[in-house]
């Protein structure tokens, strides 16, 4: 019974930084357009370009690289090929739509390999440590969007 | 064809501007095996795969590793996989058990195994289940040596099997799909299209969908599994199918099956039809 109730105190003190951070919408309450875009920020609190770059390539985060190739991260090795490469991408894309393909991907590309990033349904069998929860929090979902809309 | 053609020239592209030297889809280069009883040829590209096939062409896994992993698996003297099979033949003079008895007193030479590698998983009649070489082995230890079985998945079970499979190194693999197998063909099949994980993938999309492409330094092969067990440059050791089905549950955040478990054999024979035409090239060497 014991390690129940010391595993509850830190879930309900996140349940309650969760509500404390007001404007964080919360992955189900994410609203998408008829063709994947989403308008509204996840947290009204501006991106930051600097973050959004080091969560694109770091391999437990975005791990974006693992399938993309980009020329802004020409110091790191191995870029993926799966994907398009990303060289450009706010030419091609405008925010929303970018916030769209980033939250659930398979919005906009009908049974994409690309993993959705704030989505709480995935696949079967997740493993405990990952159920629940998004890959990406709705900041760095933030973050990673506004380094895409540096890529030009 | 049309698709691999694309792929491989926008991969091609890809890989030349980083500075990769190896070919998006693969060596054209063929695999003759230098073994201790002469050269070995394995097939590694089925241009025509039998009907109902999902895939256009079949290559093994050795097409798509860098020039020194093939290598390596060119010649039994480099190949560091052959340390455990020695191991195993070893073994397989040792009695142990109740009984007495080494696996030779009752099958003399490792090479009365010929062909047994290239038709498991089968379905077993006497056994009512479907077997891999790993449930036979721990079978013939029980019932005919009263030793107790091999750990699933575990060093010296895998060296074994490595040491049977090598008896048909170069046959084509040719597992049944029908009858009695049925089954668990379809349960098999099911698993690798369902999308599972934080990840949200399927077998078939990383295997499938997107072979002969890089994942980061990863060059995407089929997902064969004609060569196992593997030795990996990784871990320094030899690896079962299931460990290897495993690894890559566990990559894309899924919670795997257990190493030894009905899903896992059903997986198994799946993934060995996929590839019936390739040939035996346990034990094989991969990064
Ligand atoms: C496992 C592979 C994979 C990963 C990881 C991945 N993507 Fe993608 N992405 C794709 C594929 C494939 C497409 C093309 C759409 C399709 O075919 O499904 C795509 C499309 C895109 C597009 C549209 C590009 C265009 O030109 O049409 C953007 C933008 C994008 N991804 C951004 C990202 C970002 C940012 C990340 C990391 C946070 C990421 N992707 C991670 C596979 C991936
Ligand atoms: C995110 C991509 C991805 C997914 C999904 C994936 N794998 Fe893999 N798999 C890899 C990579 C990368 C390798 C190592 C390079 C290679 O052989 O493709 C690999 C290797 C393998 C190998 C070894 C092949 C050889 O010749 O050594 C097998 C077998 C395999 N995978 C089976 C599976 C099965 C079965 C599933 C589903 C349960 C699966 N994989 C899901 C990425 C993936």
């Amino acid at each position: 019974m014991k390690p129940y109730k010391l595993a509850l105190i830190p879930a309900a003190f996140m349940v309650m930084a969760t509500m404390a951070s007001a404007g964080v919408v919360a992955p189900n309450d994410v609203v998408f357009e008829s063709d994947g875009a989403v308008s509204q920020s996840l947290t009204g609190v501006p991106g930051d370009p600097a973050n959004g770059r080091k969560v694109f390539a770091h391999r437990k985060k975005g791990n974006c690289l693992a399938c993309h190739k980009n020329s802004d991260l020409s110091e790191q090795q191995f870029h993926g090929e799966i994907g398009p490469e990303l060289d450009g991408v706010a030419e091609r894309y405008d925010e929303a739509h970018l916030r769209g393909i980033l939250v659930n991907s398979k919005k906009t590309f009908e049974g994409s390999i690309m993993p959705s990033f704030y989505r709480l349904e995935n696949g079967a069998r997740t493993m405990k440590k990952f159920q629940g929860k998004t890959i990406l929090t709705a900041q760095e979902v933030e973050d990673v969007l506004a380094y895409l809309m540096t890529l030009k | 064809m049309k698709r691999i053609m694309t792929s491989a020239m926008i991969g091609g592209l890809v890989a030349a501007s980083l500075g990769f030297a190896a070919q998006a889809e693969g060596t054209k280069d063929s695999l003759v095996i230098n073994g201790e009883d002469g050269p070995v040829k394995i097939i590694t590209h089925v241009k025509n795969p039998p009907a109902g096939s999902p895939l256009p062409e079949l290559f093994s896994g050795w097409v798509f590793r860098s020039k020194e992993t093939r290598a390596l698996e060119a010649d039994d003297f480099d190949n560091p996989g052959m340390i455990f099979v020695e191991q195993a033949w070893e073994t397989w003079n040792t009695p142990d058990g109740k009984a007495g008895k080494s696996c030779a007193d009752c099958h003399g030479e490792p090479s009365s195994m010929k062909g047994l590698r290239a038709v498991l998983p089968r379905w077993d009649d006497k056994q009512g289940k479907l077997m891999t070489l790993e449930d036979y082995i721990n079978w013939s230890r029980v019932e005919h040596m009263g030793a107790k079985p091999w750990k699933y998945g575990g060093g010296q079970l895998t060296s074994m099997v490595a040491l049977i499979s090598l008896q048909s190194r170069g046959m084509p693999v040719n597992v049944k799909t029908d009858g009695p197998a049925k089954k668990m063909w379809e349960l098999g099949k099911k698993i690798y299209y369902t999308r599972v994980g934080q990840l949200d993938m399927a077998c078939s999309n990383c295997h499938e969908d997107n072979y002969g492409k890089y994942i980061r330094a990863d060059h995407l092969s089929q997902g064969q599994i004609n060569g196992f067990p593997a030795y990996r440059l990784k871990n320094a050791k030899l690896n079962s199918v299931h460990a290897r089905f495993k690894g890559c549950m566990k990559n894309i955040r899924a919670k795997p099956y257990k190493v030894g478990s009905d899903e896992f054999r059903a997986l198994e024979l799946y993934v060995a039809s996929r590839g019936n035409g390739l040939s035996v090239e346990a034990p094989s060497v991969r990064n």
